[in-house]
């Protein structure tokens, strides 16, 4: 039998939310429409055609591309365009319980989804029977990594050199004690009513993915995808200042 | 792993400048890249480490989890490491179940830490024959540019050096685990590894990228701090001669206690 | 309207020009705007829009010249990585003509090569030649990697840039549309033009760079030249990438 005295999670996040209920603050004294302190660096990896490295509140995510590269899988090429394939992956050091090393059934599906929000900002068809391949490490979870990982891959492509229609940000909204707000922490996301993670290109307002769980009025809702773009445009300003700052503008 | 195929004149190029006591990035033979160590940098894991050696980038952390000891070591806590070549680190790198090389890794990595006696691992028991500490290594290389195994270990050592676990008492048959009181992981020993490439039958510390591609045989030595060794590794498919192997332990001697300079003081 | 000026640096999906402007290289337009499909430098000539992209692949064209490393011996003919998406392939007749003769005896696995891209199918299949002056195998030298976007910074205005670099160093040096390049010459010469190549691809975007690179090989090969006369300005740098 093993009783644990202080829960890490309770000790580290839950800092009277009951008490804040009702004004306008949230347990990390956040506003509700206001994002956490957000850091993206274009061309951190040596190896890799394109790289990016992100960090939102407490979540650090490494993201790289290489490609387009020739494809060895015969019965994937596609002989009009390029495929793009995704994967997403949590290293096992990057949640309070151990995660086993490789995918599980949560790493595919949003290595899917990932595919699916990076797909339509991509020109595919220059580069026909070839494959760019993006790779997302998660190197510290704390709510939003899908998110993370999708905007730190689209840096990561612009940072390859591969020709896109925008560059696809993307962020979460939801519903927290009883109230809308923009960028859930994980605490948000599991004690909350809802979540709500949008991707988009920002220039025309696309959206390339959306997930939703928990419960919301359609009102909320309306409500939770405006400060979801809001937050995607936020992001979308740091991703173009990552990538001009690589080459010192 | 796909086996990536080294132009031929690369290989003469490297060889020969070799020979001449020369490296093509203006190394001298035994001196290693830039090596940079950051601690703590994943609150999440109880320990953790960024290690770089030149571009090879490895981040290491360090989980405690209470479990059962191995039967026929009911005293000691368990260590496991494991590694992962992620396909992001280079491009013949790919997806999927830990191959050779990866389980090489992480199985050199351990012993070096292991016979090392890094851990206190008898320190590690909750209960005798019951509960003890298990500590899992997990090594997430990210960039790879050259002699894994060093970095590797380094970041092993740099990880494990900052890890905190919960302090426990035992009341009654229970287990009280206190995350409020974290106290250091007991660290006995720091040992270090120092590999060495032959190469056009020269020795040259820590291989890069284009070295570790045409080495012809690789020694890699892991050496507590009075000198005493703890691991050893020969990689490659070219033998050896006992002076080779002796002049290695020289080298790695030497180098082990500047590589020492790098660990950060806790 | 034009949104930006000339020269900057832009991210995909940046909108560069509204209104009567044409939509060059590295652009695209959505309704009557000009966007930019790149990371990259913009280059405004007249109407024209075009971004320079920073970083790419190289993709393979008819009559270019590429570096290629053979990476497989088949039935009749050499598979060469070219480094692009598009792998090569330099058929046996190429090199014997009719004469049936065994390929691994004239090319290998690992050797290094000097080629013309001869064509390229609809389904990508790249067929390489060896018929032209100086091209063939390597021997002895060194191989840098450049993104293949700077191989005309790296020639410079009618091959300025290379030039320099040759006569300074006494090197051979070959430069593949592929972004790879060969270099043959005093080993110690060989790291040196290996230095600057890499000032040339890390500030390929910056202005002033022949005089830069002219000073650092004067520094590099330090009394082992003598200083020549300045160059009377930096080319336009634009011209040499949009050709």
């Amino acid at each position: 039998m093993i009783i644990i005295l202080t829960s890490k999670l309770i000790g580290n996040s839950n800092k009277g939310s009951l008490i804040t209920s009702g004004t306008k603050k949230r347990p990390d004294d956040r506003a509700f429409d206001e994002m956490r302190p957000l850091k993206i660096e274009a061309g951190v990896l040596e190896r890799a055609d394109g790289s990016a490295y992100l960090e939102i509140g407490d979540n650090k995510v490494l993201a790289a591309v290489y490609g387009p590269r020739e494809l060895h899988v015969r019965r994937l090429l596609k002989p009009n365009m390029a495929i793009l394939r995704c994967r997403y992956n949590m290293a096992p050091f990057s949640v309070e319980d151990r995660k086993r090393p490789g995918p599980d059934r949560r790493s595919v599906e949003i290595s899917k989804i990932t595919t699916e929000a990076l797909n339509p900002s991509v020109f595919l068809e220059k580069f026909p029977r070839s494959t760019i391949d993006i790779f997302i490490e998660v190197l510290q979870a704390e709510g939003g990594t899908r998110c993370a990982g999708i905007s730190a891959a689209s840096v990561a492509l612009a940072d390859a050199g591969i020709p896109m229609r925008d560059m696809v940000a993307a962020c979460a909204a939801g519903k927290s004690d009883g109230q809308v707000i923009m960028d859930l922490s994980e605490w948000e996301d599991k004690e909350g009513e809802a979540d709500l993670p949008i991707a988009m290109m920002p220039r025309t307002g696309d959206i390339t993915l959306l997930q939703m769980d928990g419960h919301l009025t359609s009102d909320e809702f309306q409500q939770a995808l405006d400060l979801a773009i809001k937050g995607c445009q936020i992001i979308s300003e740091e991703q173009k200042n990552a990538i001009k700052n690589r080459y010192g503008d | 792993m796909v086996q990536s195929i080294v132009p031929q004149i690369i290989k003469e190029s490297v060889v020969n400048l070799i020979q001449k006591g020369e490296r093509a990035d203006g190394r001298a033979l035994d001196q290693y890249r830039e090596i940079s160590l950051e601690t703590g940098i994943i609150k999440k894991a109880e320990g953790s480490a960024r290690v770089k050696i030149g571009k090879t980038q490895i981040v290491v952390g360090a989980k405690p989890q209470i479990g059962e000891p191995f039967p026929d070591t009911p005293n000691v806590g368990v260590l496991i490491t494991n590694s992962e070549l992620l396909p992001m680190a280079a491009p013949n790198f790919e997806a999927g179940p830990p191959n050779e090389t990866s389980v090489e890794l992480a199985r050199v990595t351990d012993r070096c830490i292991r016979e090392g006696e890094v851990l206190d691992l008898e320190k590690l028991v909750i209960i005798p024959g019951k509960k003890v500490w298990m500590i899992f290594l997990d090594l997430h290389i990210v960039d790879y540019d050259g002699n894994l195994m060093d970095a590797a270990v380094l970041g092993s050592l740099a990880a494990l050096s900052n890890t905190k676990i919960p302090s426990t008492t035992i009341e009654g048959d229970e287990v009280v685990i206190d995350y409020e009181k974290m106290v250091p992981i007991p660290i006995k020993e720091q040992p270090l590894m120092c590999t060495l490439a032959k190469i056009g039958g020269e020795l040259v510390a820590d291989p890069s990228l284009e070295e570790d591609d045409v080495l012809d045989a690789r020694i890699s030595i892991g050496l507590r701090v009075d000198g005493s060794i703890c691991a050893m590794q020969k990689g490659g498919s070219v033998p050896l001669t006992r002076e080779e192997i002796l002049k290695s332990i020289e080298i790695a001697q030497e180098k082990t206690k500047e590589l020492r300079k790098s660990i950060p003081k806790e | 309207m034009l949104l930006i000026e000339d020269k900057q640096i832009v991210v995909p999906g940046e909108i560069l020009a509204e209104g009567d402007f044409h939509s060059g290289r590295g652009t695209f337009k959505d309704a009557d705007k000009v966007c930019s499909s790149l990371v990259g430098l913009v280059a405004v000539r007249d109407k024209k829009i075009s971004v320079i992209p920073l970083q790419s692949k190289y993709i393979p064209k008819r009559g270019d010249v590429v570096i290629g490393k053979i990476s497989d011996i088949r039935f009749s003919m050499w598979n060469l990585d070219i480094n692009s998406p598009y792998s090569g392939i330099l058929p046996a007749a190429e090199v014997f003509g009719k004469e049936k003769r065994e390929l691994n005896r004239a090319f290998d696995v690992g050797d290094v090569l000097f080629l013309r891209v001869v064509d390229v199918d609809e389904v990508k299949k790249v067929k390489l030649g060896l018929k032209g002056r100086g091209l063939g195998k390597f021997r002895g030298g060194i191989l840098i990697h450049i993104t293949p976007t700077k191989v005309p910074r790296l020639i410079g205005k009618k091959g300025s840039m290379i030039n320099m670099i040759k006569d300074q160093t006494k090197c051979e040096v070959v430069v593949g549309q592929n972004g790879v390049v060969w270099v043959k010459g005093k080993p110690e010469m060989e790291r040196i033009v290996q230095k600057v190549i890499k000032t040339i691809e890390e500030e390929a975007h910056t202005s002033g760079l022949t005089d830069r690179i002219k000073n650092m090989l004067f520094e590099l090969l330090g009394e082992k030249t003598e200083k020549t006369e300045k160059t009377n300005k930096e080319e336009d740098f634009e011209e040499e990438l949009i050709q």
